[in-house]
């Protein structure tokens, strides 16, 4: 789901209040700034059937701070996560393993020392999830993933 | 201009003639201000009874209801009161005072986070941070209380933003992106509803709490009398349609009247009016409804399927909504027989259950009582009631017959909210006579609003059967838990005669029918609050009941 909200402070206290107050299952929640100054926006990802997902929709639309809710066909949508991984690699075999899946994978090397290096991968979450399944056994030593980000293809939303 | 003064002149343009309130440390600004109000200012014993006395006001007026409380624990004490309005879609502002903003996040003495935990409760909150934010502020959180799915909306503001001057402007109008309370019903649905309804053998109009808050009273009566429907209410529904009307059933659910409750399952097509299928009135949500087709219109569009899928969905305000259905069915031009077997069927059962139904055995009784209560009161008297069995017993056997005449705490179900209400609802019109059918624990949590009653002269009537029991808890144990009985005795204490005197108002115990007509009659004439108490056998249960988790098909007519 895509939501325009306005951009002040409590806004994100408002929706996640309503998330969990009605018990609802969000796997992810971005929030940034938009081409608009006052209005920021929200991408949610959530794994709800479909009865589950038309009342979170209903709800968010409800809350006055909520200026426009939109769920994504993941079809006609671009979205983007990002992730740092920092994978344990201290011998020679196993850091240059690392830094050639990094090319594979289009990632960006930003951190290396004795023990670790740091990989920045940009992509759907499945293409992030096939980066760390890959590297797992290495050591994950941390993991901090973005969440997704979204826009409708085309067009110019009203 | 200071904040203050902005803030009591923006609720004078709002057209407000009352604020219920108490004073602290946070909103000492706003109080001196009040002094040169040009309206009134009733100041109450404890918070809570602010925000049911500006709920009160405003299910009768249909209009904002303003409360004011100070900071902390003036602001957590009408937490109770904002929730309950809430629930039931109250178009309550309360406003409150905060700690000054440079304290603010510090803990300071009586500093609470009052909009983080008034959220879930509220349809909006504001915390205006200038003095010159206000007069907009003011107007918005009107606007949006009373508009749409009415609700309580929240103003805390910060000490120092309630004493610093600025220019003030005083917007006539005002717009808040993102909310769009007026919708009308899409006409595709209006035309899928009328084919529904015009085929349906035995439809039924549930009529819920969305009608009074729409004042969509006539616009039912035309509906109900055109396509000739039995009419069923939810308990917020209660009053939506008059009571002693030849289509009327009352209302259904957990103590719902028993024709009702049975003729909801018998029913082909539902129209449900400004409901929102809560478990207390449907039971289970799976099991109501099956191989019915079901009409819903509300205004929420929230509401529509949440609880329950629904064949056609009209989202709108439910007046005009009726309007334009009404207008639509009459083109069919078909003419409806009063006589159908549908119709028959009404009046079959609500004659097998008034002969099933049999009387709790004593001298006074809390359906004899109230029947007498209506006997003796002026059709346009205005209603309120606690919660519990008094609740419930007047919820069976008390008859609306002005529409919109009747309120209780029916979504949330806040002991103590009856007697204060009544006195908001006085407030509201002081020219109709008010009683709050109570009982002893409900009445006991709220009655120091007996000073507010007496000292404001806004005498009500606390209609009070009094089984000294926690009565409805002692219900459930009995029903539930093989009579163990726990927390539930009150042990005769105190004596609600000396109590309504000690607050100078009027104290009268009833214990014979005879006595308790004298004591109705006496009530209505005086000129102080009256409490009648009324001793009810602590054995008394209300019938029929649907217990909970069960669905409507399992109701228990009697003990």
């Amino acid at each position: 789901m895509s939501a325009l909200v306005e951009n002040k402070p409590g806004v994100l206290f408002r929706v996640t209040n309503l998330f969990r107050a009605r018990s609802f299952n969000i796997e992810s929640i971005t929030v940034g700034s938009t081409e608009q100054q006052d209005l920021s926006r929200m991408t949610i990802t959530t794994n709800s059937d479909e009865k589950t997902l038309d009342q979170l929709v209903k709800q968010l639309r409800k809350l006055i701070d909520v200026i426009e809710v939109k769920v994504l066909d993941t079809d006609k949508t671009v979205y983007r996560e990002l992730a740092l991984v920092k994978i344990k690699a201290v011998d020679p075999t196993t850091r240059s393993e690392i830094v050639n899946y990094s090319t594979i994978f289009r990632g960006n090397i930003l951190d290396i020392d004795k023990e670790t290096i740091t990989v920045e991968i940009t992509g759907t979450p499945d293409k992030i999830d096939a980066f760390k399944n890959l590297v797992e056994h290495y050591g994950i030593a941390q993991l901090s993933r973005t969440g997704v980000s979204a826009l409708p293809r085309g067009g110019v939303e009203s | 201009m200071t904040g203050s003064k902005a803030l009591i002149q923006a609720l004078e343009k709002e057209g407000v003639d009352v604020v219920f309130g108490l004073p602290g440390g946070a909103n000492l600004p706003i109080y001196d201000a009040l002094v040169d109000a040009n309206f009134r200012h009733i100041l109450v014993r404890h918070e809570q009874s602010a925000a049911h006395m500006a709920d009160g006001y405003a299910r009768i007026k249909r209009k904002a209801g303003v409360c004011f409380a100070t900071s902390g624990p003036g602001a957590t004490n009408i937490i109770t009161g904002i929730a309950t309005a809430y629930a039931d879609s109250s178009p309550v502002v309360a406003v409150t005072g905060q700690v000054p903003l440079a304290m603010i996040g510090k803990d300071a003495f009586q500093e609470t986070d009052i909009i983080g935990v008034a959220n879930p409760c509220t349809k909006y909150s504001f915390q205006p941070r200038a003095a010159a934010e206000i007069p907009e502020v003011v107007k918005k959180a009107v606007y949006i209380a009373e508009s749409g799915r009415p609700g309580p909306v929240l103003v805390d503001i910060p000490k120092d933003v309630q004493q610093a001057t600025a220019d003030m402007k005083f917007p006539d109008l005002i717009k808040v992106r993102g909310y769009n309370p007026n919708v009308e019903a899409d006409l595709s649905e209006m035309a899928r509803a009328v084919e529904l309804l015009f085929n349906a053998e035995r439809p039924i109009i549930m009529a819920g709490g969305g009608v009074i808050l729409s004042g969509a009273f006539s616009e039912l009566q035309a509906l109900a009398e055109l396509v000739k429907i039995p009419v069923v209410t939810t308990f917020k529904g209660k009053g939506a349609f008059p009571e002693n009307h030849p289509l009327a059933m009352g209302p259904i659910g957990m103590h719902g009247h028993a024709e009702a409750n049975k003729i909801i399952l018998e029913a082909d097509c539902i129209v449900a009016v400004g409901a929102r299928f809560s478990d207390r009135s449907v039971g289970k949500f799976d099991e109501f409804g099956k191989g019915m087709s079901i009409i819903h219109m509300d205004i929420d569009p929230a509401e529509i399927g949440k609880n329950k899928s629904v064949d056609v969905a009209l989202v709108g305000d439910v007046k005009s909504s009726l309007r334009t259905l009404v207008k639509m069915f009459s083109k069919k031009m078909i003419k409806r027989d009063s006589d159908s077997p549908w119709l028959k069927r009404r009046k079959e059962l609500i004659q097998y259950y008034a002969e099933t139904l049999k009387d709790y055995p004593r001298e006074i009784t809390a359906k004899k009582s109230l029947k007498k209560l209506r006997e003796l009161l002026p059709a346009n008297a205005i209603v309120t009631t606690e919660v519990g069995q008094c609740q419930m017993w007047a919820s069976l056997h008390f008859d609306v017959i002005a529409p919109g005449t009747f309120f209780s705490s029916t979504g949330l179900g806040t002991m103590g909210f009856g007697f204060p209400a009544s006195i908001g609802a006085k407030a509201a019109r002081p020219d109709f006579p008010v009683v709050d059918i109570a009982g002893d624990g409900s009445f006991n949590m709220t009655e120091n609003s007996l000073a507010v009653s007496v000292l404001d002269k806004l005498p009500v009537i606390v209609f009070l059967m009094n089984n000294y029991m926690l009565g409805m808890v002692a219900q459930w144990q009995r029903t539930f838990y093989n009579r163990r009985y726990s927390g539930v005795h009150q042990h005769r204490c105190p004596d609600y005669v000396k109590i309504a005197d000690a607050y100078g108002a009027q104290g009268i115990r009833a214990e014979s029918m005879h006595e308790l007509e004298k004591a109705i009659k006496g009530a209505l004439k005086s000129d102080v609050a009256t409490v009648i108490d009324i001793p009810i056998d602590p054995e008394e249960d209300v019938y029929p009941f649907v217990a909970p988790g069960t669905g409507l098909k399992d109701m228990i007519v009697g003990a």
